[in-house]
């Protein structure tokens, strides 16, 4: 059967982490929660996570930088060197800046960029826009969905473990 | 599932007793649900007149020439310059409050973040077109910029005012990032909460498909925290360079090691005075006054009393030093401001910035809410006039008695001032009008960090 997954709904940041604690030690891998704000320790909860966003804004930062100066060195040295009351056309203390600016230039569209791509967004469709409760996912609800690419899905089997969880609703995510 | 809609919540009412939907609720119908009444057409009115005499103050400007304003030699740089050095300074105190006020973890920040980064975006933004109007020629501002071009030249990158451009460009640049990633869990809450099928679409295209997952919260708060890292030096950076423009030139009154961190003190100073400025008026037409609370003007209060002393400090220093180097050109320039023909403009600036802002040593005038708001109008003016003078007053009188002039404002240089003050105004009414002024996601998560619950 097509599905996107098994959702659960839930009516504290709290439960949510429980749930997801349980659902993990349940043996499933493929887990997404969804809050209306970031919870503390959530991602953790839903299994390794490694943050790649640092590393993309330090190559960002060190990129723009380091650009930056190449381009000052290159135009100023060696494209069109002008003799400034004989002053050294290396004159690097002039560069910093320019050089400063665009090292945090880089490192900010590399993080946002970064952040964006990795989650994939923009996404103007996805199957969960399809659940009427979702809607609720951005004010005041919090939500659990084992997604039926996980090993061990078996839809009467998630089903009941998501309602052992105490949940205010539990409901199939079609395709 | 219906959504229940939530009471509208007593102004006394204690945020204790707001919940997740609550808080959305109130602050998403802000936008979707309250109609404009009176007093925001009014203001969008005379905002949108002041717009338009600003586009034909431009278009006058472009098809004449700066000749129109009251610049020329000796005084080439006048209120343009001044303007634009007035409103990147406003600019400032947003990315004060969002970006290390957040790094220092000052949870009062919340209520009040997301209006001062609009601020941000819109005061840099107008800051930015006066350099470019100021140019004599502004269809060549592309100049200013490294392109591949046939007359094969780079920007002279000794020159401080190719520094400003980038400052400014990147300044730009990242508070419009930092205000849109904050912005996008926001419009996701708009977009779910909207009834019409217009703003459905309008909302959930900006919101790109935020779901709010977990891993997403956790590189969004990744990228939300390190650009919050980048964007404070950035803001010291932006005014530093703003004020190079002045401190390499060798002029008298201008070359000072003191500006870069005068210019920045007096940026937050006056950005915390339009701060109060919004803040007051925002809580007294939508009612906002148990999210942004006494606490929070008072809080604003408080840096603007400490900020107005560095500025003082400022010019303490600058008399000093003056007399300090023996140079009869910098000491000249101190007595010039003193008794020259500017000196109504430098009395009146050391009254509004440093003497009225005295008041905020007591806490009653610091919780007097018409009392603040007066004194923000008082201190912005009072910036203003600051900018003003450094800009013109050294170099009406520079060396060459035989080369001192006047600078005389024409109606021009007013229309461009006031002009831009309505542009503000308008984007800002704009803002209120089609935005959450107020950060939904991370007042939630300030609610559950109080409670830990509130469902």
């Amino acid at each position: 059967m097509a599905s996107y997954g098994m959702l659960a709904e839930f009516a504290s940041a709290d439960e949510l982490l429980e749930a997801a604690r349980r659902t993990r030690a349940a043996g499933y891998r493929r887990i997404e929660a969804y809050s209306p704000f970031p919870v503390h320790g959530l991602v953790e909860a839903l299994g390794p996570h490694r943050d790649r966003i640092p590393l993309l804004t330090l190559i960002g930062g060190i990129l723009g930088g380091a650009g930056g100066y190449f381009m000052q060195w290159y135009s100023a040295v060696i494209s069109f060197p002008i003799n400034v009351g004989g002053r050294p056309a290396h004159s690097w203390p002039s560069f910093i800046p320019v050089t400063f600016e665009l090292a945090v230039l880089g490192a900010a569209l590399f993080a946002v960029g970064g952040m964006l791509v990795l989650n994939g967004l923009p996404t103007l469709y996805h199957p969960l826009f399809n659940v009427e409760a979702f809607e609720l996912a951005s004010r005041n609800r919090f939500y659990l969905c084992v997604r039926c690419s996980d090993a061990r899905y078996d839809a009467v089997e998630v089903e009941r473990h998501l309602e052992s969880l105490d949940p205010l609703l539990v409901q199939e995510v079609p395709a | 599932m219906a959504k229940s809609v939530a009471p509208a919540l007593e102004p006394t009412q204690p945020p204790a007793r707001q919940t997740y939907a609550s808080v959305s609720d109130r602050i998403a119908d802000l936008v979707l649900k309250r109609r404009s009444r009176w007093p925001w057409f009014l203001g969008f009115t005379l905002a949108l007149l002041c717009m338009l005499a600003f586009c034909v103050a431009c278009a006058v400007l472009f098809w004449k020439g700066p000749g129109i304003w009251g610049v020329n030699i000796p005084v080439a740089w006048g209120y343009a310059i001044g303007n634009f050095v007035w409103w990147i300074g406003i600019g400032h105190a947003g990315t004060f409050i969002s970006a290390i006020l957040l790094l220092l973890r000052q949870h009062w920040r919340t209520s009040i973040n997301r209006f001062a980064e609009a601020m941000t975006l819109f005061a840099a933004g107008i800051a930015g077109i006066f350099p470019v109007l100021h140019l004599g020629r502004p269809w060549f501002f592309y100049w200013l910029l490294p392109y591949p071009n046939v007359m094969e030249l780079w920007p002279q990158w000794r020159s401080p005012l190719v520094w400003d451009i980038f400052a400014i460009s990147t300044y730009l640049i990242v508070s419009l990032l930092f205000w849109y990633i904050g912005l996008i869990p926001d419009l996701a809450t708009l977009r779910d909460r909207a009834k019409t099928r217009g703003r459905q679409i309008v909302y959930g295209l900006f919101a790109l498909g935020w779901r709010g997952e977990a891993r997403h919260w956790a590189r969004h708060q990744s990228a939300y925290l390190l650009i919050a890292g980048l964007a404070t030096p950035l803001v010291v950076s932006v005014h530093s360079v703003v004020s190079l423009d002045f401190a390499i030139g060798n002029t008298p009154g201008y070359h000072s090691t003191i500006f870069p961190p005068y210019f920045v003190a007096g940026a937050l100073f006056s950005g915390f005075a339009m701060v109060l400025t919004l803040a007051i008026p925002l809580r007294h037409f939508f009612r906002l006054h148990d999210l942004i609370t006494l606490q929070h003007l008072e809080n604003a209060a408080k840096v603007l009393l400490a900020t107005g002393w560095l500025v003082a400090y400022g010019y303490l220093c600058e008399i000093f030093m003056a007399y300090y180097s023996g140079d009869r050109f910098e000491m000249y320039v101190v007595k010039d401001r003193l008794a020259g023909p500017y000196a109504p403009v430098y009395w009146a600036l050391l009254v509004c910035n440093v003497l009225v802002p005295q008041v905020l040593w007591w806490r009653k005038a610091r919780r007097n809410v018409a009392l603040l708001f007066v004194l923000s109008l008082v201190v912005n003016m009072g910036m203003w006039m600051e900018r003003f003078l450094i800009v013109v007053s050294s170099l009406h009188r520079d060396f060459l008695p035989s080369s001192w002039g006047m600078f005389h404002p024409t109606g021009w240089d007013w229309t461009h001032l006031i002009g831009s003050i309505g542009t503000f105004a308008l984007l800002f009414l704009l803002f209120v009008r089609f935005l959450p002024a107020i950060s939904i996601y991370e007042i939630r998560e300030q609610l559950h960090e109080q409670r830990k619950e509130g469902a």
